[in-house]
This record gives C-alpha cells, sequence and structure tokens, in this order.
C-alpha cells in the first residue's frame, strides 16, 4: 500500500492523471495489475467514482484487474509478424509454458498475451516481455529467452 | 562540431539491443587505450533506418558505414581505421542491391534516391544532446518565428507551405492551423498525436528516438501560431525508449530556455508534457485521444465540433501528427517556396516509409511525394527476396488497401493512393509476394479491427463482427459466391454508417483484395483451393513434374502421406495429408507446390 501511495503523492488530484496513475503502479507491482483495493484508494484520492476507475481499466488492453505473471509476454500478432512466421513463435510459447492466450502459469511466472504492433516490424517477429521487446525472434530464441528468466527467478 | 573525427553508433531501439552502449563504450576506452586524444567524439544516435542489418557505426568525416559490427570488431575498427585511416573493408556496409560494397553513406541506393527532411537528423545526431541539435540549425526555427514574425504570418507560411498531415488524413495544416488561431478562447492547446497504432509503421518512434527535439520546436512554433500555451506529447506507453528520450529532450529545452517562459524574449510562454497511451488503437483518432488525455475511456465522438473549436478540456485544440511536426522547422527555415518545390502538386514535401514484408531491405525511408511504387520497391527496397514475384503493397494498414503490380508506377501521393482504393495512412507499407494469400491477409486487418473496435457504434462492432465470420468460413472452404456479395454491401454499409474513421476505413483491405484479387477468392470458394498455400483447410501440395525422386519427402512426411520408388516421381496422397508442408521445405529442387496454375495437367 505505500508503493501506491507514494505514487499517487506525485501527482495532482485531477482525472486527467488517471491513467498515469494506473500504468505506473501496475508497471511496478508484482503481479502487474490494480486490485479493487487499489481501485478504491485511487477513486477517493482523484476523487473520480471507482465505476469510472474500473470502467477506464476496463477499456485499455494494457491494464488490468486480474492477477498476471512476474513475466507478461506479448506475442505481437499483427500482419508484419504474422507474415515473418509470428504464429511459430506463439506456438512455442503455447508449448513450452503450456498456456494460452490470457493465461498465467501456475507459479504465477509467466503470463502469455498476444498483442497489436510493438512498432518493430522492420525485425519481425517481435514480443514484449514486461519493459524489454525482444525482435527476429526464432522458437529457438524464445526458448532460450524462457529458460534464462525461469533461471533468473532462482 | 570540429572534431577530428566523429564516431557514430546507432542507439535506435533495434541496434541498442544488439548492444550499441557496450559498442560505445568500447569504442571509448578502446580510443583511449590508444592514446588518440580528445578529438575523436564517440556518440549514440538515433536509428539508421537500415535496421535489418545493424548494429551500425558511422565514421564522419569520410562518413564510412560499418554494417552488423560486433563487439570483437571494436579493436579492428580502431586500430585500423581511426588510428591508421585504412576502412576495414569487411564491415563496410554491403549494399542489397548489387553486392560492391558502400564506402561512404551517400553513394548507396538506399539514401541516394531518397530526400531527408522529417528524418534529416535521425542517425545524423546525439539524440541525447541539445547541442548537436542545435548544431544543425536547431531552434533556429524557432526564433525566427518567435523574433521576426507575428501568429497570423506564422499561420500563413503554413498555409502556403502546402504541408499536409502525416498522421493518415492528409488534411492541410495550415487550414487547421488557421481554423484554431480563429477560434477565441482564454485557453488553447497543442497536442502531438505520438500513438502510433498502424501495424507495420514505425517511423514516429524513429522521429522521438533519433531526433526529440525537432517535434518539441515545432510544437512550440504551432503554440504561438495559434495562440496556445501548452503542449501534450500522446505517446504509446509501449515506445519506452522514446519516452524516456523525449522526458530528457524536454528538460533540456527547459534549461535553455526553449521551454519555459519568456521564450527568446518574446514574451511567449510555452510548456510541454507527457501523456502515456495505454494501449488502445483507437486513441490515435484525434477525439478518442483528447478523451484518453482528459482520463477517460478513449472513445471517439461526433464531428463537428472539431477539436479546433472544442477540444481538450472543451478548449480549441490543435492536434498533428510526430511526422508532420519533425517536418516544420525546416519549413521555416527554408521558406514555404522551397518546401513546395519538393513533392507534387497537391502533396508538398515528402513521405517517410517503413517498409516491410517481402522485401530485401527492410526499414524506413524517405522520399519526394510522387516518387513511383517501383522506384521505392526495386530501387531503394532492393526488390523481392528470393526470386518471388511482387504480388501487392498493403499501404494505410488496417484502413488501407492494396495496390498491385498495374500500378507500380503510379507516382505515390494523398490523392492518387485514395483513387487507387487504398491510402496513405501513417505510411506503413508491406510488401506481399505469391505466397501471401490475400483473404488471409483481408482477414487478418478485419480482426485487427473487430479487436480495436471501441464498441460504441452498431454498424463498426456488429458489421465488422459479422464480415470477419464470412472470412473465416472462406478460409475454412466453407464460403459461397453469395458470400462475396454480402462482403461487398456490408463493406460499404459500414463505411457509410460508421461513427469514426476507424468503421469508416475498417472494410477497405477486404473491399480491395476483392476488387484486386477476386480470382483468389473465388478458388477458395469454387475450387475449395488456396493458391498460396497459406489456408490449411484448402491447400493442396502436389508434386510436379519436376520431381527427381530423392525420397527426402517421402522420408520427412510424418504421416506417411508420401508414396514413390526412387529416382521416379513421387505422390502425395491428400486423405492423408495434415498440411504441414514438411516435404515443400524438404524438396531440393521445388517440386512441390501449392499452386494450381504449376500443376498442369492432372
Ligand atoms: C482509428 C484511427 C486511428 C488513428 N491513429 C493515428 C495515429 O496512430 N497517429 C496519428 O498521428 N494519427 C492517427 N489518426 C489520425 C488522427 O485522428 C488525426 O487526424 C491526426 O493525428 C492529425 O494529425 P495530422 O493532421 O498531422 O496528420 C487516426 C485516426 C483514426 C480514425
Ligand atoms: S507487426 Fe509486430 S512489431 Fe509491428
Amino acid at each position: 500500500m505505500i508503493l501506491l501511495n507514494e505514487i499517487l503523492s506525485k501527482y495532482p488530484k485531477e482525472q486527467e492523471y488517471l491513467i498515469e496513475i494506473l500504468l505506473e503502479y501496475q508497471t511496478s507491482k508484482k503481479n502487474h495489475y490494480i486490485s479493487s483495493e487499489d481501485v478504491a484508494s485511487i477513486s477517493k484520492y482523484l476523487g473520480v467514482p471507482e465505476s469510472q476507475v474500473c470502467s477506464v481499466i476496463s477499456f485499455y488492453s494494457l491494464l488490468s484487474m486480474k492477477p498476471k505473471g512476474k513475466y507478461v509476454i506479448q506475442v505481437c500478432h499483427d500482419v508484419p509478424c504474422f507474415v515473418n512466421d509470428s504464429t511459430s513463435i506463439y506456438d512455442k510459447l503455447v508449448e513450452i509454458l503450456e498456456i494460452n492466450d490470457g493465461e498465467t502459469t501456475k507459479d504465477n511466472l509467466f503470463t502469455l498475451e498476444i498483442t497489436e504492433c510493438l512498432g518493430r516490424c522492420n525485425e519481425a517477429p517481435a514480443m514484449r516481455v514486461n519493459n524489454l521487446v525482444y525482435v527476429s525472434l526464432t522458437p529457438a530464441k524464445v526458448e532460450k529467452i524462457i529458460n534464462d528468466l525461469r533461471g533468473e527467478k532462482k | 562540431m570540429l572534431d577530428r573525427m566523429h564516431i557514430l553508433i546507432c542507439g535506435g531501439a533495434e541496434c541498442k539491443e544488439s548492444n550499441s552502449v557496450e559498442l560505445r563504450d568500447l569504442f571509448k576506452s578502446e580510443i583511449e587505450r590508444l592514446n588518440l586524444g580528445d578529438d575523436i567524439q564517440t556518440a549514440l544516435t538515433g536509428c539508421f533506418g537500415l535496421c535489418a542489418l545493424g548494429p551500425h557505426v558511422l565514421i564522419y568525416p569520410e562518413e564510412t558505414l560499418y554494417s552488423g559490427v560486433k563487439l570483437e570488431d571494436v579493436r579492428e575498427i580502431v586500430e585500423q581505421h581511426i588510428a591508421k585511416g585504412k576502412p576495414v573493408d569487411r564491415l563496410l556496409f554491403k549494399g542489397e542491391f548489387d553486392r560492391k560494397k558502400f564506402r561512404n553513406r551517400s553513394e548507396l541506393t538506399f539514401f541516394a534516391k531518397q530526400t531527408r527532411i522529417a528524418l534529416r537528423n535521425c542517425g545524423v545526431i546525439n539524440p541525447l544532446d541539445v547541442n548537436e541539435y542545435i548544431a544543425r540549425h536547431g531552434y533556429e526555427a524557432l526564433g525566427k518565428v518567435l523574433t521576426t514574425m507575428t501568429p497570423e504570418e506564422t499561420v500563413q507560411v503554413m498555409l502556403d507551405s502546402g504541408l499536409r498531415g502525416r498522421g493518415g488524413g492528409g488534411f492541410p495544416t495550415g487550414r487547421k492551423w488557421q481554423f484554431c488561431a480563429n477560434s477565441v478562447s482564454d485557453k488553447k492547446y497543442v497536442i502531438c498525436n505520438a500513438d502510433e497504432g498502424d501495424p507495420g509503421a514505425f517511423m514516429d518512434r524513429a522521429v522521438l528516438e533519433g531526433d526529440p527535439h525537432s517535434v518539441l520546436e515545432a510544437m512550440t512554433i504551432n503554440g504561438y501560431a495559434i495562440g496556445a500555451d501548452t503542449g501534450y506529447i500522446y505517446i504509446r506507453a509501449e515506445y519506452p525508449l522514446a519516452v524516456q528520450r523525449l522526458e530528457l529532450a524536454i528538460g533540456e529545452a527547459r534549461e535553455l530556455g526553449m521551454l519555459g517562459k519568456n521564450i527568446f524574449d518574446s514574451g511567449f510562454d510555452f510548456n510541454i508534457e507527457l501523456r502515456l497511451g495505454a494501449g488502445a488503437f483507437v486513441c490515435g483518432e484525434e477525439t478518442a485521444l483528447i478523451a484518453s488525455i482528459e482520463g477517460e475511456r478513449g472513445m471517439p465522438r461526433n464531428k463537428p465540433p472539431y477539436p479546433a473549436v472544442k477540444g481538450l478540456f472543451g478548449k480549441p485544440t490543435n492536434v498533428n501528427n510526430v511526422e508532420t511536426y519533425a517536418n516544420i522547422p525546416v519549413v521555416y527555415l527554408k521558406g514555404a517556396d522551397w518546401f513546395k518545390s519538393i513533392g507534387t502538386e497537391k502533396s508538398s514535401g515528402t513521405k517517410v516509409f517503413a517498409l516491410g514484408g517481402k522485401i530485401a531491405n527492410t526499414g524506413l525511408l524517405e522520399v519526394p511525394m510522387g516518387t513511383t511504387l517501383r522506384e521505392v520497391i526495386y530501387e531503394i527496397g532492393g526488390g523481392i527476396p528470393n526470386k518471388r514475384e511482387f504480388k501487392a503493397a498493403q499501404t494505410g494498414g488496417p484502413s488501407g488497401g492494396c495496390i498491385t503490380a498495374e500500378s507500380l508506377d503510379t507516382p505515390i501521393d494523398f490523392d492518387n493512393l485514395i483513387a487507387l482504393g487504398s491510402m496513405m495512412g501513417s505510411g506503413g507499407m508491406i510488401v506481399m509476394d505469391e505466397d501471401n494469400c490475400m483473404v488471409d491477409v483481408a482477414r487478418f486487418y478485419l480482426e485487427f479491427t473487430v479487436e480495436e473496435s471501441c464498441g460504441k457504434c452498431t454498424p463498426c462492432r456488429e458489421g465488422t463482427k459479422r464480415m470477419l465470420d464470412i472470412l473465416n468460413r472462406i478460409c475454412e472452404g466453407e464460403g459461397t459466391m453469395e458470400d462475396l456479395d454480402v462482403l461487398e454491401s456490408l463493406g460499404k454499409m459500414i463505411k457509410d454508417s460508421s461513427l469514426c474513421g476507424l468503421g469508416q476505413t475498417a472494410p477497405n483491405p477486404v473491399l480491395s483484395t476483392l476488387k484486386h484479387f477476386r480470382k483468389e477468392y473465388e478458388a477458395h470458394v469454387i475450387d475449395k483451393v488456396c493458391p498460396a498455400g497459406v489456408c490449411s483447410n484448402l491447400t493442396k501440395y502436389v508434386v510436379l513434374d519436376n520431381c527427381i525422386g530423392c525420397t527426402k519427402c517421402a522420408r520427412n512426411c510424418p504421416v506417411g502421406a508420401i508414396e514413390g520408388k526412387v529416382k521416379e516421381k513421387h505422390f502425395i496422397d491428400l486423405d492423408l495429408c495434415i498440411r504441414c508442408g514438411a516435404c515443400k521445405t524438404a524438396c531440393p529442387v521445388n517440386a512441390i507446390s501449392t499452386k494450381p496454375e504449376s500443376w498442369g495437367a492432372m
């Protein structure tokens, strides 16, 4: 809770900062999501109804009220990546993580998502893991990235 | 800037991932180790625009361009080139076009055909140092405007230049400014749209990462022209590097007094803040973007009233795109006439394209309006790799359409692209070859729209879903000829009745492929075949007569669907075949094809 208050105190009490606050808080939080308690605190701080905070969260694909894994993997599935075989990247992730789009692994380490263009099309296929974008992927590279991330946990 | 030598290392996001920071540090320490002196500068710059071959190192004054430089190459470059003046041949950039090595950046076909205005500083200056921007005439335009011109004159130059918005619509920027300048209000806003969401487009990211000050300078000029004192840059959270560089640049500009109070002692105040987008494509639309900055759901609303009358917080607001802004300082420095002399009569200046898909040189390029697609694809882009045939180029992303081989010689500008049934969009250009199925491509773009429709109006929300259902059926092999007609009439209806540009343009990829590639649709519907071999239900692998009977395909088939004796033509049992394509990949002589026209008499 301290964390949220710290972030809130940096912003003026205006609705125009709602999305900034949500993004900053969600990124810094371990499970990358906004809980109902968080919604209540933010709503109180900004003086914006809770229902409105929830409706904003539900609108933007980067915001979530569902807990996610430590690493949120977003595979770009837009056309330039698609024509460069992003499907094989996604399939590989499904195979090694044993989860599908929108799901989280049992150890709460990974969440798999499909996303729109990451602006790295010239080096397709691309995927994003939290704030880092990996490009020119191959199934083998993906396997290595996942193994490295798994290793990092220890 | 009179350093004896300047070593520029591409610090664009692509190259950064392949170690450009370490490269720079290593250059520094090697130069120190050899005691080569302080007059050699090393710096990270913005994207060079040839990302697939990075990381790049550019050495001035000779403009020697090295590509694919690895950490272990640095010592050789420093010892040979920097110390002894002998370029390292092995690492010189190899033009894709002919295999000759290019020593000099301006010799490259890739660069020679280009005119760089918006990208003038990308890859040339260090974006982290405002002094380098200033050394290239940065902030001179702002000084000129604030100290010698009235706001009315400033708007007039924009009108005269003929500059049209690069964010997609191509609306004349001067007219927009004039409209907003004429709105009477105590408070006005300037917004830079950096939400870049079109798949395949990344020029705005390149500008923001490589030359952030040009956007800040232009926004300030914009503020002066319309009477605004506050600017917002609305940027996607997916672009962390651009966000970081913008924050830094805003800090530098404030320190130098290029932002803040009383800029150039003119009495004019201007400040810029960043706002992050949270992953909704529709927020690129200006009214949705405004709602998002206000902290609301990013829903578009009806126009009029236009933002120029009633925009952010209900006040008159001018929205322009990143690339539009990047052009503006140059317009004021060199004059409207100069700008108008480039490009075509109705589309002046240049356009940046992000070339992707089946093309040898992927990356960013900037050409005068009116350049033909042939020049872009074959001369700058280096043609289609693997000896494939050009099939179509998709421009305008999910709002655009495809341009076919017939139109390769049409000069590209805003109006010609619309006449061809496509549009400029933000400048993504995706090249397709014979292995791309156009029905599948259309389906793909529609999936995008269905996903990104904000749901406010029915034609867009429900209509695009219906169209997608039909396309899915066609790709599965269950389409009928009536489906094609329904697609057409539904598409026209959605275009006419949707609320915002998203729905009004969403059917374009389908309508345009239907128009140009109807035969391919019919093959899916009547013959139940996907000629490109993409739709797996409709792909038929057939062994051709040039089979040499090497048995490789049979050995690679996971389900034993291929039969044949050694040195004799093989056959695929289509009932057993699971369409994995392993045989086609394994065949050494290209004797397995999914294309009906190659099957001959069967
Ligand atoms: C669905 C939709 C998405 C859009 N996305 C963008 C975008 O990502 N970037 C952009 O600059 N303009 C985008 N636009 C166009 C903007 O509404 C607006 O016209 C533009 O930012 C104006 O700037 P310009 O006149 O400099 O082009 C989009 C429009 C629509 C309808
Ligand atoms: S399409 Fe994948 S990064 Fe642009």
